[in-house]
C-alpha cells in the first residue's frame, strides 16, 4: 500500500488540531489565574479547582452520577449476563427480535426515552427519585453491557465447561467457577463501557433529575444555560480526566477499536 | 439427547432472557405507549392534564407554521452536519488506516476518544472557541485572511452545525474504518500495476468499496444530530429551537406535556422511517457488498 502524501498529512495534522482543540480549550482555561474566561497566558494557577469546593451542589452531583452509573451498570449486568449466553448458545423462535429488543434503547432518541420515563416514574409517584434513575440509566446502558458480554459467550471455548459438567459441575456452580471467569474480560469491559455512557448521559436525565438527584452533566447543563465562567471548566477538566483515565485502562485491557465497534449502529 | 435435556434445552433460553425481557415491557414498552397515548390528551394552562382522546395538539403541530420552521430547521442542522462529517470524516479514516502501526492506533485514540467524552464538555470547549466576536475562530480566520470581519457563531445555525459535526464526527470515521477493513489491498495494488492514477484509484477503486461505510455512519450521524439536545441547546441558545429543545421547553417550562409528547412521538416516528427506509435502499443497492 502507498503511503500518505504530504497534501494528505497537512489534511490529518488540521483535522487532528480540530478534534482536539474544543477539549484542549477547555482544560486550558481551567487553569486561568484570572477571574474570568481567558487563556492561562500568565502562569498556571489552580485557583478554580479550590472554588469548587465551595459549590457543594457540584460535589453531590459528582457522587450521584458516581453512585447512579456504578449501580446502574451493575444492575444492567444482572440481567445482561444471562440474556448474552441464552442469546449466544441457543438457537430459538424470537431469537433475533428478542435482540433487536434489547439493543433498541441505541436506536431510541434520548430525548424520547426521557419524556417516556419522566411521563412513566410521575405516574407511578417516583419522579425525581433516585430509584427512577437507576431503572431508566439500566434501560440505556443495557445494550453496551449486553453486546460486549454477548461478544465474550460467543468467543468462549466451550469444551472447558464440558469437562467441568463430566466432573460433576452443574448449575451455579458451573456458572461461578468456570462460565464467569471464562467471560469476565468481556463483562469488565461491559461494565466499564456501560459506566461511561450513565456518567455522561444529559439528554435523557435531564428530564428525570430533581434537585438532590441531579447528575454532574445536569448541573454542568443547568450551570451553563445561566452563565459561562471558569468554574465550569475546571468541573469539565475533572471530567474530562476522569473518562480519559477510564478510556485508557479500557484501551488496554479491551482495545478501543472493540469496544466502540458499531456503537452507534442504530439500524443493523 | 434425553427427553429431560431435550426440554431444558427449549425451555433454558426463555429462562435466561426473561428477566431481561420483563424489564424491557414493563419499563421501556410501557412508558413508549404511554407516551404516544400521552400527545392524544388535553392540556389547559389551569386544568393541567385531561386523559381524553382528542387531535388537539396534532392538529397545532400540523397547522401552525412555527412547528413546520423548527422541524425543518432540526433535519436542514442534521443533513448539514451530516454531509461535513462524510466529507471531512471519510478521507480522515482513508490517511488513517494508511498510517503505520503504532501512530495509526495513537490517531485512532486521540479521534475516537472524544465519543466518551462528555457532550456538555466538548460543546463547552466550542462555547468558548467561538464566543462573540473576540473569540478564537473568528481571531484565527480573520488572521489567516479567510475573512474580513468576524462572523456570529454562538446562537447560530453555523455555530451549531460545527460544534455538532465534531460531537458526531467519530461515528463517522469508526464506519468508513470498519468498511476499509474489509478492503482487500491487493486491489489497489493490481490497479496501479495496471496503469490507474491515484485519482482513479481513489474514484474507481476506493469510494465504490467504502461508499456504504460512509451511508451506513450517515445514517447514524444524522439520527443522531437530529435528536440531539445539549449541542443544540448550548450554542443555539433560548431562541433557535429545534425538536428536541422545544420537547424539553414543553416539559419542563411551559408543562405542556400532550404537546412536548407530540413532538417527541413525530420526531420518533420520522426517525425510525428515515433509518429503516434508507437501510433498506443501501441494503438493496450495495447487496453485494453486505453478502
Amino acid at each position: 500500500m502507498r503511503r500518505n502524501g504530504p497534501l494528505a498529512l497537512i489534511f490529518h495534522a488540521i483535522f487532528v488540531i480540530v478534534m482536539v482543540a474544543p477539549i484542549l480549550v477547555v482544560c486550558l482555561v481551567a487553569f486561568t489565574p484570572e477571574g474570568f474566561l481567558s487563556l492561562p497566558t500568565n502562569g498556571f494557577s489552580l485557583r478554580w479547582f479550590r472554588t469548587i469546593a465551595n459549590y457543594p451542589e457540584f460535589i453531590h452531583a459528582f457522587w450521584v452520577s458516581l453512585g447512579l452509573g456504578a449501580l446502574s451498570s451493575f444492575v444492567a449486568l444482572l440481567f445482561a449476563v444471562p440474556a448474552a449466553l441464552a442469546i449466544a448458545r441457543y438457537r430459538f423462535a424470537g431469537r433475533d427480535a428478542l435482540a433487536a429488543l434489547f439493543l433498541s434503547p441505541l436506536m431510541i432518541p434520548h430525548v424520547v426515552l426521557g419524556i417516556a420515563f419522566l411521563r412513566f416514574f410521575t405516574s407511578a409517584g417516583l419522579g425525581g427519585s433516585f430509584a427512577a434513575l437507576i431503572i431508566a440509566h439500566v434501560i440505556i446502558v443495557f445494550p453496551f453491557a449486553l453486546r460486549l458480554t454477548l461478544a465474550a459467550a460467543t468467543g468462549m471455548d466451550r469444551t472447558v465447561e464440558m469437562a467441568a459438567v463430566s466432573l460433576g459441575a452443574g448449575g451455579w456452580t458451573l456458572f461461578r467457577r468456570v462460565t464467569l471467569p471464562l467471560i469476565l474480560p468481556g463483562v469488565i469491559s461491559g461494565w466499564a463501557l456501560a459506566f461511561i455512557q450513565s456518567f455522561d448521559d444529559l439528554t435523557m436525565t435531564v428530564f428525570l433529575a430533581a434537585p438532590g438527584t441531579e447528575t454532574l452533566p445536569v448541573r454542568m447543563f443547568l450551570y451553563i444555560q445561566d452563565n459561562i465562567d471558569p468554574l465550569v471548566t475546571s468541573v469539565s477538566a475533572c471530567v474530562i480526566a476522569i473518562t480519559m483515565t477510564a478510556l485508557i485502562l479500557l484501551d488496554r485491557f479491551y482495545g478501543l477499536d472493540r469496544v466502540l465497534a458499531g456503537k452507534g449502529d442504530t439500524g443493523r | 439427547m434425553s427427553m429431560a435435556a431435550e426440554e431444558r434445552s427449549v425451555r433454558a433460553p426463555w429462562a435466561l432472557t426473561a428477566p431481561a425481557l420483563m424489564l424491557f415491557v414493563g419499563v421501556l414498552l410501557i412508558p413508549l405507549v404511554m407516551t404516544v397515548m400521552l400527545s392524544f390528551h388535553d392540556w389547559g394552562q389551569y386544568k393541567g392534564i385531561e386523559p381524553v382522546f382528542i387531535l388537539k395538539n396534532w392538529h397545532e403541530i400540523a397547522t401552525d407554521p412555527y412547528y413546520a420552521e423548527m422541524f425543518w430547521r432540526t433535519f436542514r442542522i442534521a443533513i448539514l452536519t451530516t454531509v461535513l462529517t462524510a466529507l471531512l470524516g471519510a478521507p480522515e479514516a482513508y490517511i488513517l488506516n494508511r498510517m503505520s502501526g503504532r501512530w495509526k492506533s495513537f490517531f485512532l485514540l486521540v479521534i475516537l476518544g472524544p465519543l466518551l467524552i462528555s457532550v456538555v464538555a466538548r460543546t463547552l470547549g466550542w462555547a468558548l472557541l467561538f464566543g462573540g466576536n473576540n473569540g478564537l475562530v473568528n481571531k484565527l480566520l480573520m488572521s489567516l485572511g479567510v475573512m474580513r470581519s468576524p462572523i456570529p457563531f454562538m446562537f447560530t445555525e453555523t455555530g451549531m452545525v460545527i460544534a455538532l459535526a465534531h460531537v458526531m464526527m467519530p461515528f463517522m470515521v469508526l464506519s468508513v474504518w470498519a468498511a476499509l477493513q474489509r478492503l482487500d489491498p491487493q486491489i489497489e495494488n493490481a490497479a496501479m500495476s495496471l496503469g490507474a492514477g491515484p485519482v482513479t484509484i481513489i474514484r474507481r477503486i476506493i469510494m465504490p468499496q467504502i461508499m456504504p461505510g460512509v451511508l451506513s455512519g450517515a445514517i447514524i450521524v444524522f439520527s443522531l444530530s437530529a435528536s440531539a439536545f445539549a449541542t443544540p441547546a448550548i450554542i443555539g441558545g433560548r431562541r433557535l429551537k429545534v425538536a428536541a429543545t422545544l420537547a424539553y421547553d414543553e416539559f419542563l417550562n411551559t408543562l405542556n406535556w400532550p404537546l412536548g409528547a407530540a413532538v417527541a412521538t413525530l420526531l420518533l416516528v420520522a426517525l425510525v422511517l428515515i433509518v429503516v427506509g434508507s437501510n433498506a435502499l443501501i441494503e438493496r443497492r450495495y447487496a453485494e457488498v453486505f453478502r
